[in-house]
């Protein structure tokens, strides 16, 4: 059976990890390449890298973050930020990125998202969908597309722009609940929910785990196919093979997690 | 020395398979990726992957050539088919309306059916997309030092259905069990990524890198 995946995401400035991972028995826990590796042993299924440099001038590191990784590590590997046409695709997936996740660009532009598919194939294509509930009607609940990393509205619903980014040729949904963000209070299951029942690729929960039990309804009331999460992996709080077991007990089939290493 | 060439035909990107088989390959051993035909030939093993449209695929291989003498080249030395490189060993695809392969191996290939229910009720979407279970169903060399039952990474929408069972040596289940690794003499191909595929994927590349061919 198919497992449903955990997926660590950690946040790249200038090359380096940021937000703190802290693993006990790593010096420099803001190495990628180390903090890949770690997560990597701890049974990660995949690792996300969002590339959050905020100056252009240093948008090539990330590049040179996946070659390091990509040498090293041998899972699937997403990144996203910055993307804005086929060539930057191209430059990461032939840096060793298998995925690239695209937000803001799809929105300026769908079209994007089926040139990229066509080029590089679906599988590689991941939309980033961020998306924040619209307050006016609580009874039927709906959701817009924000961009910008949250901060601009765009009028789209969420539900709707999955399904025309599915039909586009995306191989899979990164969805962000803007208003679970940093919470730590769960993700937003019914956003989740509606997402992924609508589209027939997977769906990546995103967006306000703050407690293993978070992950086991993303994949449960949620229905996604695989949650993403960065806090509680960090700063040691919970290691991705807690998260599987976490999952496992629940009857949430995944792939276990290796033999502790360290 | 010895040499193991991964066959470019333009179709996806192959610098992981490349990376994780240079990770694997024993001393004094060279891995090279390469679309040059006398190469191909002169390598002692040789890795065909492969992503996209099956029609796409074959057009490359009739342009370089290398749709006639694939075949020749798989039942004479290692040859380790992945992913689309899979497929296109069968005879015939559904997909792009209907495809003819280069027929090394008896069967089909023809997409996973839409609408199907997993073992826990749940919808199955297409692609079949993470790592799944592959059982092994008969004994291989390659699978020296894995577990009965181990987990592979895959990206797939089509699948393989082989006319004969004694073609398939792994089996995954999806919605149903189907063919997922096949082998034949010294030809082995399998539809999920082992060099996405962590610690057993590489550990099967390492059994390839070894292997005699002799099954």
């Amino acid at each position: 059976m198919l497992a449903r995946r955990i997926i660590p995401c950690l946040d790249v400035d200038a090359g380096r990890v940021v937000k703190g991972v802290n693993f006990v028995g790593i010096r420099d826990a803001g190495d990628p390449v180390e903090v890949a590796r770690r997560y990597d042993q701890q049974g990660a299924d995949e690792i996300t890298f969002l590339d959050i440099t905020a100056s252009s001038d240093e948008r090539e590191t990330i590049v040179h973050v996946v070659q390091q990784v990509a040498e090293q590590v041998f899972i699937p590997l997403t990144v996203g930020g910055g993307i804005r046409e086929v060539a930057d695709i191209r430059r990461l997936l032939n840096a060793g990125a298998d995925k690239v996740s695209i937000n803001t660009a799809a929105v300026h532009r769908p079209e994007l998202v089926a040139e990229a598919a066509a080029k590089v194939g679906s599988q590689c294509i991941v939309v980033a969908i961020d998306a924040k509930q619209v307050e006016d009607d609580a009874e039927y609940p709906h959701w817009e597309v924000y961009t910008h990393g949250g901060r601009r509205p765009t009028g789209i619903d969420a539900v709707a722009w999955a399904q025309k980014m599915a039909q586009l040729g995306a191989g899979e949904i990164l969805l962000t609940s803007m208003d679970r963000d940093g919470t730590r209070i769960g993700f937003d299951l019914e956003l989740t929910r509606a997402v992924s029942d609508a589209v027939n690729i997977p769906v990546i929960a995103s967006g306000g785990v703050g407690e293993l039990a978070h992950l086991v309804a993303g994949v449960v009331e949620g229905h996604a196919d695989a949650v993403l999460a960065a806090s509680i992996f960090h700063f040691g709080q919970h290691t991705v093979a807690e998260a599987k077991a976490a999952m496992a007990a629940a009857g949430v089939p995944v792939r276990p997690a290796r033999e502790a290493e360290a | 020395m010895q040499s193991v060439a991964v066959i470019d035909y333009g179709m996806g990107n192959l610098h992981s398979v490349e990376r994780a088989l240079r990770h694997e390959a024993p001393p004094g051993m060279q891995v090279l990726l390469t679309s040059d035909l006398a190469v191909i030939r002169e390598a002692d093993r040789l890795v065909f992957p492969g992503q996209g449209a099956a029609a796409d695929a074959m057009r490359e291989l009739r342009t370089m050539g290398l749709d006639r003498v694939l075949p020749e080249l798989a039942a004479t030395r290692p040859f380790l088919g992945m992913c689309l490189g899979q497929q296109i060993l069968l005879d015939w695809s559904a997909e792009n309306d209907g495809v003819d392969l280069l027929g090394v191996i008896p069967g089909r290939v023809e997409r996973f059916p839409e609408r199907a229910i997993d073992g826990d009720g749940r919808r199955l979407k297409i692609p079949h997309m993470g790592w799944n279970v592959v059982r092994q169903v008969q004994r291989h060399p390659l699978w020296h030092g894995l577990a009965a039952e181990s987990w592979f990474y895959f990206v797939h929408s089509y699948r393989v259905m082989p006319e004969r069972e004694e073609d398939i040596v792994g089996e995954t289940d999806y919605g149903q069990p189907f063919a997922s690794v096949i082998a034949r003499g010294s030809m082995f191909a399998m539809q999920c990524h082992p060099e996405k595929s962590a610690a057993d994927g590489l550990r099967l590349l390492n059994n390839f890198l070894r292997w005699d061919g002799r099954w």
